[in-house]
């Protein structure tokens, strides 16, 4: 460690190198690691008023945890958020791959460049707009329900709000893109005399896929599959737009816990324990995948 | 071969599809943002009025989240690139398993839902005594935007001819004058997008926020809180300027970027040849 | 270059450069022993190389002078200072990169003041002494271009001019030819051997080529595998090798091993698979012990004469004639199955010379070194 810092103070000097070190102390300590031990040990301690806190009562407990063993409406909740989320991933992945590989390997010139920049620019848009978007395709009087109206495939407008599926079609949309950039970043330095070679040899096209071009692109597959599991299991705002109160989230269980049951508490376990499902993602995606963080983080 | 153009037109059609499944939402905002009916709604079609947008300009809640946006953005920016930077200049220099362990602490925070970052902080600075608001806000967004300015940093620096600054050194000046003469200037284009980038993510970061917010209501807070209660085509008008405002700045950046990419050869030839020593086979009898 | 010959005898000035002593310099990368134990003393104002194959440690010793790295052990002395815990900012010397390492972002003047503008000196001032050191290097008007329109050897000369602007008591440079084509090499040799000399500044010169070690230094140290072989002359270093590394690293050689079966203060004769051959007795060996003996190409004599009874003559069958002008080598075979290049003057004698052909090499004693087998190069070949 020592032979580390005066590597670093050889480079930029004394004050600039107490400055690097503050830095990245503070930002490590005191934004990421600290708020995350708080948090964490929030939630092995019972809710108390103020004046309790501290006293005989303020004891270590695992009950914010089996809180939500104990209650199953809230732990259906959580199992489908997991499994939706993956529903999601999955979905994402199989509409994102031909786009991907045809920006990576077929667009050329002119066409690449405004393809890539017509997929920037919802990229950037705001998710809370994007899906309200969908509110307006999806309401009751909206565009789909209209047109089926008109076309007389329905006598009355379908509730497409407040369900489950809506809100995997907006996290879909949503989410797309956190996909699409991946796949195409890690298909971008596939050789393509691989994929001729292949060709040359006979082989069918999904054979190519599934040999050459999929194996190449797994870090970026698996990037996309980590980014948008963690943005679909971790959202707030699409759940809250498109959904109602029988389509709940699990981080609506988190907010309410916070800000309507006011149990910080139950609320930091609840968030931890979203936090390690997504961490065991992470881990089974890195697995599956075989790439490590430094790939992944890119 | 002709199995070949048949694949191809299949891809190109693909993409057409998958580029209007993106952009037609997009449109059916824009469209109802200007049509005349109490309700957001493209059809039915009542005729052509800007009349949501007025609307808009003479909401105050509006203006004053915009207000809240821009000085949180600010506050993010001029948080999270330092810190960005900082870490990635210590991190081009650790080796073996510190570098892992800081970069692993760093870079967390991108792969962690945005949820729990707020609750996180939320609940440390209650600690402190400290409730949300934009100071917290700040805090929260920057924790992990200063990451992505980090990934850009690093990236940029591995790219950076070390030698450079050793001559600097070797011709005598400070290490201050070093960084300032040779490392800034060649950041310069990253510490830019970096910028940009940042007050993206933070100008339209709603997850995080929304447990931090207190009762500064930056601009996603409002919009959401507008889209879940007051449903009048008003919103509309306020997403379409909000994606116009996005698409300007995407293009910008996009274009930045290209144009970077583009003058890259360029900017190869100007770098030194290869040490062409290292190629010639070894004097030394193997 | 006129004004370098009297430059050359009696103008240099030897308060402009300083020497540079290393004592016992070590110098460890983990396990790896970069250097191992250097001592060498380099006189103000010489031009010094150190020659030696990639990996031999001599980009070490200058990044260990310039003070990018402190040694392991050892002390660094430049004009007679301990040079320990001083940065690279902070020595009177200046570096010349293997890629030069000019700034890609300034203009060329900007480049050479670089080294004022850290010393805090006037803009206008500056410019003016950047315009200076142009002319010198003969690029005065290419100021105000960027670095990546000038050519290769262009910006060689930038980077000297460069150098030359902080007034360093010693230049150190790393292979600052090795990336230019043999044409400019050879140009770019002379005129920093004319740039030397007209400064005076002590030059430390790294290289791997031979021909350029050779040719533009005062001295020159061999290395190998971290160690100092032989420091010499030019002269010493080619006609009279010390080592074995030496004498096979530097320039062609025609190497027979063997053991000693007779030596005395001046000669020593080695049985090898050729025959007995004679020379130079330079480390004092004694019958019995494993050696070497080494003959340069041009000083091995070839004719039809078959005469073989003769001392140091041997017969061995042409391969090929390869003319290259001036002179012509001559490739041959032992019976023994042995390579040996003998070099001669391009005269009329050699025409009608045939492949496959006998021919009987001889070479004075004198002209041939006996060194001890156990050096390095003997393991590796």
């Amino acid at each position: 460690m020592k032979g580390v810092l005066s590597s670093v103070r050889r480079r930029y000097g004394g004050v600039a190198t107490s400055l690097i070190l503050v830095s990245c102390g503070l930002w490590a300590l005191g934004l990421v690691v600290l708020p995350q031990l708080m948090m964490i040990d929030y939630s092995f301690r019972p809710s108390l008023p103020p004046a309790k806190q501290g006293g005989p009562e303020d004891i270590y407990t695992l009950a914010n945890y089996a809180a939500l063993y104990g209650n199953p409406l809230n732990l259906a909740i959580f199992l489908k958020t997991i499994w939706s989320s993956a529903l999601v991933t999955a979905t994402a992945l199989v509409v994102c791959y031909p786009v991907a590989f045809f920006l990576a390997r077929m667009a050329v010139g002119r066409t690449a460049g405004l393809l890539f920049i017509a997929l920037v620019i919802p990229y950037w848009i705001n998710e809370i707009l994007r899906t309200f978007s969908w509110l307006l395709i999806l309401a009751r009087n909206g565009f789909v329900n209209t047109v089926l109206l008109d076309l007389g495939l329905t006598q009355e407008p379908i509730i497409f709000l407040g369900t489950t599926p809506a809100i995997l079609v907006g996290m879909v949309y949503a989410y797309v893109l956190f996909m699409v950039f991946p796949i195409y970043n890690s298909l971008e330095s596939l050789d393509p005399h691989q994929i001729e070679a292949a060709r040359d040899l006979g082989a069918p096209w999904w054979r190519i896929h599934w040999r050459i071009a999929i194996p190449h692109a797994k870090p970026g597959i698996a990037v996309g599959c980590i980014m948008t599991f963690m943005l679909a299991a971790g959202t707030y705002a699409i759940p809250a737009i498109l959904g109602g109160p029988k389509s709940r989230w699990f981080t609506e269980v988190i907010y309410s816990q916070f800000f309507e049951a006011l149990n910080w508490n139950r609320g930091a376990a609840y968030a931890f324990i979203l936090l390690i499902m997504c961490l065991g993602f992470i881990a089974l995606m890195m697995r599956l995948f075989r790439v490590n963080l430094a790939e992944v983080t890119r | 071969m002709s199995a070949d153009r048949v694949f191809r037109l299949f891809m190109g059609a693909y993409v057409v599809m998958f580029l209007v499944y993106l952009f037609l939402p997009l449109l059916f905002m824009a469209g109802a943002s200007v049509n005349d009916s109490r309700f957001p709604t493209l059809l039915p079609w009542n005729g052509f009025t800007l009349k949501w947008f007025g609307d808009l300009f003479n909401d105050p809640m509006l203006w004053q989240g915009l207000g809240k946006s821009l000085s949180v953005g600010a506050g993010v920016i001029a948080l999270s690139v330092p810190l960005g930077l900082a870490a990635a200049l210590l991190l081009t220099e650790l080796r073996g398993k510190a570098r892992g362990l800081l970069y692993g602490v760093l870079v967390s925070p991108i792969l962690t839902p945005g949820v729990i970052i707020g609750i996180s902080t939320l609940v440390f600075w209650r600690q402190m005594s400290v409730s949300g608001g934009m100071f917290l806000t700040v805090l929260a967004q920057s924790s992990f935007i200063a990451s992505y300015c980090m990934l850009m940093f690093m990236a940029r620096l591995q790219r950076f001819d070390r030698t450079l600054e050793e001559a600097a050194l070797d011709l005598g000046a400070s290490h201050l004058h070093v960084v300032r003469r040779i490392m800034l200037p060649y950041l310069m284009p990253t510490i830019l997008s970096a910028v940009l980038i940042a007050f993206l993510q933070s100008f339209e970061n709603y997850n995080t926020t929304l447990f931090v917010y207190g009762t500064d209501r930056t601009l996603p807070i409002y919009l959401a809180s507008k889209v879940r209660i007051g449903l009048t085509p008003a919103v509309n008008a306020l997403g379409v300027i909000f994606i116009a405002l996005t698409i300007v700045a995407a293009v910008v950046y996009e274009w930045r970027r290209r144009a970077a990419l583009a003058v890259k050869p360029g900017k190869r030839a100007e770098r030194p040849e290869p040490r062409t020593a290292d190629l010639r086979p070894a004097a030394e009898p193997a | 270059m006129q004004f370098s010959r009297k430059l050359q005898v009696g103008g240099r000035d030897p308060a402009l450069g300083q020497g540079v002593s290393l004592d016992g310099v070590t110098m460890r990368f983990g396990d790896f022993l970069a250097v191992d134990d250097v001592s060498i003393d380099i006189a103000a104002g010489e031009f010094f190389s150190f020659l030696g194959p990639s990996g031999c440690g001599k980009t070490t010793i200058l990044r260990l002078i310039s003070g990018f790295v402190e040694p392991t052990a050892g002390r660094i002395l430049i004009g007679g200072q301990d040079m320990a815990g001083i940065g690279p900012n902070k020595r009177p010397t200046a570096l010349i990169f293997q890629n030069l390492a000019l700034f890609p972002l300034m203009p060329v003047w900007e480049n050479v003041a670089f080294g004022l503008e850290a010393r805090g000196v006037a803009k206008q001032e500056r410019r003016r002494r950047a315009e200076q050191l142009l002319e010198l290097v003969a690029l005065d008007g290419s100021g105000d271009k960027r670095v990546n329109e000038l050519s290769g050897g262009q910006r060689q000369r930038v980077a000297i001019a460069r150098a030359l602007a902080v007034e360093p008591k010693v230049m150190l440079l790393d292979e600052p030819l090795s990336a230019l084509d043999l044409k400019l090499r050879q140009h770019m040799r002379a005129e920093l051997r004319t740039i030397q000399r007209r400064t005076g500044v002590t030059f430390v010169y790294i290289t791997h080529d031979q021909s350029e070690a050779l040719t533009m230094s005062d001295r020159v140290a061999v290395m190998s595998q971290g160690r100092i072989e032989q420091i010499d002359v030019p002269d010493a270093i080619y006609n009279a090798p010390q080592t074995a590394f030496v004498a096979g690293f530097v320039g062609e050689i025609n190497r027979f091993a063997g053991h000693v079966v007779a030596a005395d203060a001046r000669h020593a004769v080695v049985e090898t698979d050729v025959g007995r051959l004679r020379g130079v007795n330079r480390q004092a060996l004694r019958p019995g012990e494993r050696a070497s003996i080494f003959i340069r190409p041009e000083r091995m004599r070839a004719d039809g004469a078959a005469n073989p009874a003769d001392e140091n003559s041997f017969e061995a069958v042409l391969d090929r004639v390869g003319f290259e002008g001036n002179v012509v080598n001559l490739f041959l075979r032992t019976n023994a199955g042995r390579e040996i290049i003998a070099q001669q003057h391009n005269s009329d004698d050699l025409s009608g010379l045939s492949s496959g052909a006998w021919m009987t090499l001889r070479f004075a004693p004198d002209s041939a070194a006996v060194l001890p087998a156990e050096g390095r190069f003997e393991a590796a070949a």
